[in-house]
């Protein structure tokens, strides 16, 4: 009996998603799915401990929450009957009677692809598009998404709320976008992903530098969308750079909690097995000759990958890529990015005029990591009471406490270096220098 | 399921426009209008007069009072609406954004709300 409770919760666990997205794109309506879904559940509860399992859950799932679907339809008609139910109802008779219909149930479905198109649609906002990815693709519910995006569960609530109803209102369709829009359609839904995956992974607003959740989730999406759109390069781009990024989750951190800058890292750290498969996946993805921005973010993070110390960083091949990366979309982080690879590919001087420009746009004001880039060149530089200066600027515009406790450390030690070695102010690089 | 593409550009810049511009800009509505009719999901087409010949009326107290010009000042104006009938938002996008105004101006795409009774 408790044998069978367990396997009841493993099967609702596993297939409560596949399961909704089928159900909603039968019913054409979140809430119905849901409630279906529902009741399905609570019918499995009853029957299944006293007949057995059925031989396959998800169809025995769909099927029944279909019913009950139904069911709740003839309720409503009776209570108050609208055209467009009673067509649905009939349409749902209809399926109910086609002997062929049954249901393939995999990890990630089409229909889930199908309903990842609807949730990141363009008509709906950025964050509506998250919030509803998460609640019906993603194992996040309302109370999880508000906490990781630092909001209130009503807020969320409602916002999904919005977004459900406007699906239904203004017909956001069901479907597979075809050949001609898919590519603008397809950067929303990766985007989406890459934003799940980064507030997981960066987690700017959190005392824990991962959130796991969202990093599994955003994985698991990845994975479906590239395993589902094959012959499509970016989403296998974007999922070997979530797969790259990943692999250092060990190394990030350090045992007191602490942030471990990339050259710091302790590479045996690195989930090799994790690497492996992400450098496989960006060659593969490079082979389809239909380059992008995930793409070429994915193969910097596969150069890092693949260096097994931080000196042997290949940072001219890093450099080139940020080049590249900047046909595609010309924003200040990118270039501070080539303006850091630069540095150690040519000289901290160069890198420290890159950055020269990019603070006279007066973008990046406000972003850290700019400051941060500035400090650590001119502390390569022994320009050490300017590097003091940048880190400063940089702490009022830290999110995360762990980053803070790291300049905070970095801080510390300038000044300790200051008090024993006394000023420097070599002002000539070695050219070509690489990090130690 | 029907919508209602309403044409939002500024009057003054069209007002700035050369003749031969005009001209241009009037022969893309027509074959656009053309186009939409012909694919028989064109419900209707009204262009609207410019704001200069607005009124815009409050009935308060049961008394109507008018006021010259538009609901609201507003740096894009009303200029047009098709109404179309089409399968989803992804065609009634695809429509809207063939509307030669999409290019500098605005086309808000809106559900027109199914109420039997009316």
């Amino acid at each position: 009996m408790n044998q069978t409770a367990d396997a009841v919760d493993r099967i609702f666990s596993e297939e409560s998603r596949p399961v909704l997205a089928t159900l909603i794109r039968l019913l054409g309506d979140f809430d119905l799915a849901e409630d279906a879904l529902q009741d399905a559940f609570t019918a499995a509860l009853e029957t299944w401990p006293k007949n057995g399992l059925p031989t396959s859950p998800g169809a025995w799932l769909t099927t029944t929450a279909r019913r009950k679907a139904i069911d709740r339809l003839r309720h409503l008609r009776i209570v108050e009957a609208t055209r467009s139910e009673l067509a649905l109802s009939l349409r749902l008779d209809r399926e109910a009677c086609d002997s062929h219909y049954e249901l393939e149930v995999s990890p990630v479905s089409d229909d889930q692809l199908r309903l990842i198109f609807t949730c990141c649609h363009p008509a709906l906002s950025r964050e509506a598009q998250v919030a509803l990815t998460l609640r019906t693709l993603g194992g996040l519910s309302t109370a999880e998404i508000a906490r990781a995006f630092l909001v209130s569960d009503a807020t969320i609530a409602q916002r999904i709320a919005r977004a459900k109803q406007k699906i239904a209102r203004a017909c956001i369709p069901y479907e597979i976008p075809d050949r001609e829009s898919l590519a603008p359609r397809l950067d929303a839904v990766l985007s989406v992903l890459y934003l799940v995956f980064n507030e997981g992974y960066l987690a700017t607003s959190y005392e824990h530098l991962v959130r796991r959740d969202l990093v599994a989730d955003a994985l698991r999406l990845a994975r479906g969308l590239a395993a589902l759109l094959p012959n499509e390069p970016e989403p296998v781009g974007l999922l070997a750079l979530m797969l790259l990024h990943d692999s250092r989750r060990e190394a990030r951190v350090s045992d007191e909690g602490d942030l471990v800058l990339l050259e710091k890292q302790d590479r045996n750290k690195w989930n090799r097995p994790q690497i492996g498969e992400g450098v496989r996946l960006i060659e593969r993805a490079l082979r389809m000759r239909r380059p992008g921005p995930y793409q070429i973010q994915g193969a910097i993070a596969a150069v890092h990958a693949e260096a097994s110390t931080a000196a042997d960083t290949d940072w001219r091949q890093i450099a080139i890529l940020y080049d590249q990366l900047l046909g595609y979309e010309r924003t200040p982080v990118i270039e501070l990015n080539r303006a850091v690879a630069v540095s150690f590919a040519v000289s901290p001087v160069e890198g420290l005029s890159l950055l020269e420009d990019i603070e006279r746009s007066g973008a990046l004001e406000q972003y850290a990591p700019l400051h941060l880039a500035r400090a650590d060149m001119l502390c390569r530089l022994g320009r050490n009471d300017e590097a003091f200066e940048c880190y400063e600027r940089a702490l009022p515009f830290v999110p995360n406490e762990q980053v803070r406790r790291f300049i905070e450390q970095r801080l510390h030690r300038e000044k300790t270096a200051e008090a024993n070695v006394g000023h420097q102010t070599g002002t000539k690089s070695p050219s070509g220098a690489n990090p130690v | 399921m029907k919508y209602a593409l309403l044409i939002y550009a500024a009057e003054r810049d069209w007002a700035g426009k050369s003749k031969e511009e005009q001209g241009r800009i009037y022969n893309d509505y027509m074959a656009y209008t053309v186009e939409l009719k012909k694919s028989g999901k064109m419900l209707s087409c009204e262009p609207l007069d410019p704001t200069s010949t607005a009124t815009t009326i409050r009935v308060r107290n049961g008394k109507t009072v008018s006021t010259d010009g538009p609901f609201a000042d507003t740096k894009e104006q009303l200029g047009g609406i098709y109404v179309v009938d089409v399968k989803d938002l992804n065609e009634a996008v695809a429509w809207a954004s063939k509307i030669p105004d999409a290019r500098t101006g605005s086309i808000e795409i809106r559900p027109l709300m199914n109420i039997p009774e009316m």
